[in-house]
C-alpha cells in the first residue's frame, strides 16, 4: 500500500443535497487506496485557516480514481468547498484513519447506523459490505440526504428528529419499534447516538464498530490533538489514550470510555 | 555551498529542524518526507513516566494560527528508549530530545537515562503552558530557571538547550538567566497563551480553556524575540515560530538564529521541512552566499 501524501485533486462535480449538506466529488489519486470509514484532509485555500479538515469518504470509485465528499456547512473552511466548482483544483491529505472491518460483517445480520452527518460513509461501507444489511438512518428532518442510494444496498429505516418521516425520534428508537435485531453493528454519528449504541451492544453481547469524531491538527497521528478515552492502555501512547486519526477512527465500541 | 551549521560543538549538515511537539519521533512524517534530509529531528517533550494529556478539545484553529493544549501526551522515558530512539537512529539526521516533567527531579530522571544514548542534544522544557505543574513555572521567572538549568547541566552528559517562553516581560532577562547558570544553547519561542471562545455554544473552544497559540499568526514576535535575544546573549539560538518555508527560516537566521525548526506547519504542509531545506539552498546559490553560517546574525 503506498502511503499518505498531500496532493491536488480536480472538482469533478459539486451539488447541495440538503440544506447545510453537500456533495462533493474529486478525482485524485488516493481514490485507489480508500476504504469504507477512511477520511482525507481537505486544505482550504484561503490561507488565514491553516488546517486540513478532516472529510469522511462517502464513495470511492477506484476504476475512475474518484473520491465521493458528502460533508455539512461547519465553518469557514467547509463554507469555502461549497463554493468549488468542476475543474478546480483542492489540495487533500490521505488516505487517512483504519476504516471499517469488513471481514467482521460477512456473512452477517448487520446494523449499519448512521446519524446526520454520519450517514455518508454508510454508503461505501454498504456497498463493499457481504452481508444482511439493515440500514439505519437518523435525520433531523424530512430532508433525506442519501437514503434512496443506501436503499439500493440494503432495507433502510429512516428516524427523524421532528417526526416527519419514519420513526420519531432517533436510531434506537427504530430498533425497539420495528423489533430489529443484528450480530454486529457498525456505526457513524453523533457523540450521544454513539453512547447509546455501546450500551446496547454491550446489552446484545454483540460487537459493535464506531466511527468517532473530533479536532484534529496534524490527522496523521503527530501531535496527539484528537484522543479518545480507552478502556486498555493504547500501544502507542502508553496511555488511556488513542489516536482518532491513525489508531481510529473505527474502535470497537467495548475498548472506549464514551 | 555550505549549509552547515554548528550549535554547541554539535554539526548539523543543515539548520532545519522540527519544532518539538510538531512531529512526534518522526515516525508519523516520515511517511512525507525523507528525515535523512533534515537537520535534526526534535522530539515531542518526554518525561520520566508517561502522562495522559489534558482532556478534548485539544486544538482549536485561529486566524492565521492554531491553538493546542496538548498537555504533553507522552509515552515516558523508558518507552522512548526502547522504541522512538532505536527508530530515530536508522536515519542520518541529528536527535534532540526534548525533556519536560513536573518537579527538577522529573527532568534530571529523563536527563540521566538519556547521558549513555546516541542522543545528540537536550532541550529543556521550560516553557508548556499548558500543564498545570512544572514545565511553564521553570521558564517564567529568572531565578526558577537559573535553578534548573544549573541542576540539568551538573547531570547532562550532551549539551543543554533551554526552550523559553515568550510568555514573559522579558526573554532578553530569562536568556541571560539562563546563559549564567551555564545552558549551551536557547531555543525560542514556545506558543503564546491564548484562547478562543465558541460564541453559539457560549464556551471555551478548549477544554483547557487556554491554550498555545503557533503558526504564522506569531511569527513577527518570534522573530523580534530572536533579535532581541541575539543581542543579549553569546550561545547560540534556534529559533521557531511560524515557520513554513525558507524565506521564514532565513528571517530567523539573519536576526541571529543558527538553528531554525518548522512546527505547526508541518500540519499545514507535511513536506514543509524538506522544502525549507531546498528553498534555503536556492536563495544561497541566487544570492551567491558559501557558507550558511555568513547570514546568522546579519542584520544589526
Amino acid at each position: 500500500m503506498a502511503g499518505k501524501k498531500k496532493e491536488w485533486a480536480k472538482v469533478v462535480s459539486q451539488k447541495q443535497l440538503a440544506e447545510g449538506i453537500y456533495d462533493l466529488w474529486l478525482e485524485t489519486d488516493l481514490a485507489s487506496q480508500a476504504g469504507p470509514g477512511q477520511f482525507v484532509g481537505l486544505y482550504p485555500r484561503d490561507k488565514s485557516i491553516l488546517l486540513p479538515r478532516p472529510i469522511s469518504i462517502c464513495e470511492a470509485d477506484r476504476q475512475l480514481n474518484r473520491l465521493r465528499l458528502v460533508y455539512r456547512l461547519a465553518g469557514q473552511g467547509t463554507k469555502e468547498f461549497s463554493t468549488y466548482k468542476p475543474g478546480e483544483e483542492t489540495a487533500l491529505l490521505g488516505i487517512l484513519g483504519n476504516g471499517f472491518p469488513l471481514e467482521a460483517g460477512i456473512g452477517k445480520k448487520v446494523f449499519l447506523i448512521g446519524g446526520g452527518i454520519g450517514i455518508p460513509p454508510m454508503l461505501q461501507l454498504a456497498k463493499e459490505l457481504q452481508a444482511k444489511k439493515q440500514i439505519l438512518l437518523g435525520y433531523r428532518n424530512d430532508q433525506l440526504f442519501l437514503r434512496d442510494e443506501l436503499a439500493a444496498q440494503g432495507e433502510v429505516f429512516v428516524a427523524t428528529e421532528d417526526g416527519s418521516a419514519g420513526t420519531r425520534g432517533n436510531v434506537m428508537d427504530i430498533i425497539s419499534e420495528e423489533g430489529l435485531g443484528a450480530e454486529i453493528i457498525y456505526a457513524c454519528g453523533p457523540l450521544p447516538m454513539l453512547k447509546a449504541i455501546k450500551v446496547y451492544a454491550a446489552e446484545k453481547g454483540i460487537p459493535a464498530y464506531l466511527s468517532l469524531e473530533e479536532r484534529m491538527a496534524c490527522g496523521v497521528g503527530a501531535c496527539l490533538g484528537c484522543v479518545c478515552k480507552t478502556r486498555e492502555t493504547d500501544h502507542h501512547s502508553h496511555v488511556n489514550n488513542a489516536r482518532i486519526c491513525t489508531d481510529g477512527p473505527v474502535f470497537l465500541a467495548e475498548d472506549l470510555e464514551l | 555551498m555550505n549549509t552547515k551549521v554548528t550549535i554547541a560543538g554539535v554539526e548539523f549538515k543543515n539548520p532545519v529542524m522540527t519544532a518539538s511537539g510538531t512531529f512526534g519521533s518522526g515516525m508519523e512524517y516520515g511517511e512525507f518526507v525523507d528525515l535523512n534530509r533534515l537537520g535534526a529531528v526534535v522530539t515531542k517533550g518526554v518525561a520520566s513516566y508517561p502522562w495522559p494529556g489534558n482532556p478534548t478539545p485539544r486544538v482549536a484553529e485561529c486566524y492565521g494560527g492554531m491553538l493546542n493544549a496538548i498537555g504533553l501526551q507522552n509515552p515516558g522515558i523508558d518507552v522512548f528508549l526502547e522504541r522512538d530512539l532505536p527508530f530515530l537512529k536508522q536515519f542520518d539526521t541529528r536527535v534532540i530530545v526534548n525533556v519536560c516533567g513536573k518537579t527538577v527531579e522529573d527532568y534530571l530522571e529523563v536527563v540521566e537515562k538519556l547521558g549513555d544514548t546516541e542522543v545528540d542534544m537536550l532541550e529543556i522544557n521550560v516553557s508548556c503552558p499548558n500543564v498545570k505543574e512544572g514545565a511553564i513555572a521553570f521558564g517564567q521567572n529568572t531565578c526558577a530557571l537559573s535553578e534548573i538549568t544549573a541542576q540539568i547541566k551538573k547531570h547532562a552528559r550532551q549539551p543543554v538547550i533551554m526552550k523559553l517562553s515568550p510568555n514573559v516581560t522579558d526573554i532578553a532577562e530569562m536568556a541571560r538567566a539562563a546563559e549564567a547558570a551555564g545552558a549551551d544553547a536557547l531555543s525560542l519561542i514556545n506558543t503564546l497563551t491564548g484562547m478562543k471562545i465558541d460564541i453559539y455554544k457560549r464556551q471555551f473552544a478548549l477544554a483547557n480553556k487556554t491554550g498555545g497559540l503557533s503558526g504564522p499568526a506569531i511569527k513577527p514576535v518570534a522573530v523580534r524575540m530572536v533579535y532581541q535575544v541575539a543581542n543579549a546573549v553569546k550561545i547560540p539560538i534556534i529559533g521557531m515560530g511560524g515557520i513554513g518555508n525558507a524565506e521564514d527560516a532565513l528571517e530567523f537566521m539573519m536576526a541571529g538564529a543558527t538553528g531554525v525548526a518548522v512546527g505547526a506547519m508541518n500540519f499545514v504542509n507535511p513536506y514543509a521541512t524538506t522544502q525549507t531545506i531546498e528553498g534555503i539552498e536556492a536563495f544561497m546559490e541566487k544570492e551567491k552566499i558559501d557558507s550558511l553560517t555568513d547570514i546568522i546574525g546579519c542584520v544589526k
